[in-house]
């Protein structure tokens, strides 16, 4: 049963990320259509980002919206990927770490 | 396996992937503590060792997976798990939309597996990598990002399973921020060079944000925010930003 239920999860979570593969030629899509792909990567990003960044952290919203902003500052000065990331998790381990003191 | 021999007519591609799975490193270490709490709460929810690394090889969805965990120990029938995992991650149909757009050079056979490796972090690191699709071999370098994720994620939950709780847990949810500094990371560059960017990007966060007050579920929310952010892309993106 529980093995049903998992191939079960995996068809449903396949089928929508495969079935573009199959689709896109047909579609055949007009200049506007690619431009509405081409900006899904951004909406998509913005979608991720907010407001799931404000339950990093259960019930602390503002411990989120530092890191967030450790983030956006340091990325902003054109820092690599891996040291945005390394700066977010260091300002929430602190200000977290701070919290249960 | 790679013998020397044959590995010297493909350097290309064995650089493209090795440059694929640094592109991809962010991931793993965002994956790594999330992979070991799902290994944790599935062991707790009853799931065997097997089963719980088998769940992360099928599905490949992380959100999906602690989903499906929580339902599996409240007692919920399967056939309501498999709905409510559906819904949260058609929003991957849209981001594949949109890869599939961006490396039509491929073809079939190689979109494919490609397609079904795609989560919301593979998918953000592959299509801020734009200008990898027009080179030769590109299907390594996505595919070093995809592997990178996958076995991160596989292994994490495998260990996660085995070991217990072995990070601490002020750690684990520090590290929680990881995804989301990854996502502004991506995003802020192509931000700081496009006011349509940015407004796409702000859009997108308004119709979620909205979506999910409005008692709309997360994945149909992220759905929304995805689609609707991305249609004023139609009307303030340049024309070449579809061709390039």
């Amino acid at each position: 049963m529980m093995l049903w239920t998992i191939v079960g999860m995996a068809l449903v979570t396949a089928v929508p990320r495969v079935v573009p593969v199959f689709i896109m030629e047909k579609l055949n899509l007009p200049g506007w259509g690619r431009k509405w792909l081409a900006a899904i990567p951004y909406a998509a990003l913005g979608a991720l980002i907010i407001p799931g960044i404000f339950t990093v952290i259960e019930g602390q919203p503002w411990i989120g919206m530092a890191g967030g902003g450790a983030a956006l500052t340091v990325a902003w000065l054109r820092a690599p990927i891996m040291v945005v990331v390394l700066v977010a998790i260091a300002i929430v381990f602190i200000l977290n770490g701070f919290q249960s003191l | 396996m790679d013998t020397y021999e044959e590995s010297l007519p493909s350097s290309g591609r064995i650089q493209m992937f090795r440059k694929g799975m640094a592109a991809g490193s962010p991931i793993i270490l965002g994956y790594i503590p999330i992979a070991l709490t799902y290994g944790v709460l599935a062991y707790q929810a009853g799931l065997s060792l097997w089963e719980l690394t088998f769940m992360s090889i099928a599905v490949f969805a992380g959100a999906a997976q602690f989903l499906g965990v929580s339902m599996i120990a409240a007692g919920v029938t399967a056939a309501e798990i498999i709905i409510a995992v559906f819904v949260l991650n058609f929003r991957h149909f849209v981001m594949s939309l949109s890869f599939v757009n961006q490396i039509q050079a491929e073809g079939k056979k190689k979109q494919f597996p490609l397609t079904l490796l795609l989560t919301d972090e593979t998918f953000a690191m592959s299509s801020i990598h734009k200008r990898e699709a027009n080179k030769v071999d590109a299907f390594w370098f996505y595919g070093g990002i995809m592997i990178a994720a996958y076995s991160s994620w596989v292994l994490g939950s495998l260990a996660g399973g085995l070991l217990g709780n072995v990070m601490p847990p002020s750690l684990s949810d520090s590290m929680g921020i990881a995804l989301y500094a990854m996502f502004i990371g991506l995003l802020v560059p192509s931000m700081k060079n496009s006011l349509a960017v940015t407004g796409i990007a702000l859009t997108a966060m308004a119709i979620n944000s909205l979506g999910q007050w409005a008692g709309m579920t997360s994945g149909w929310a992220i759905v929304a925010g995805t689609i609707l952010g991305g249609a004023l892309g139609i009307f303030v993106l340049p024309d070449e930003e579809g061709e390039e």
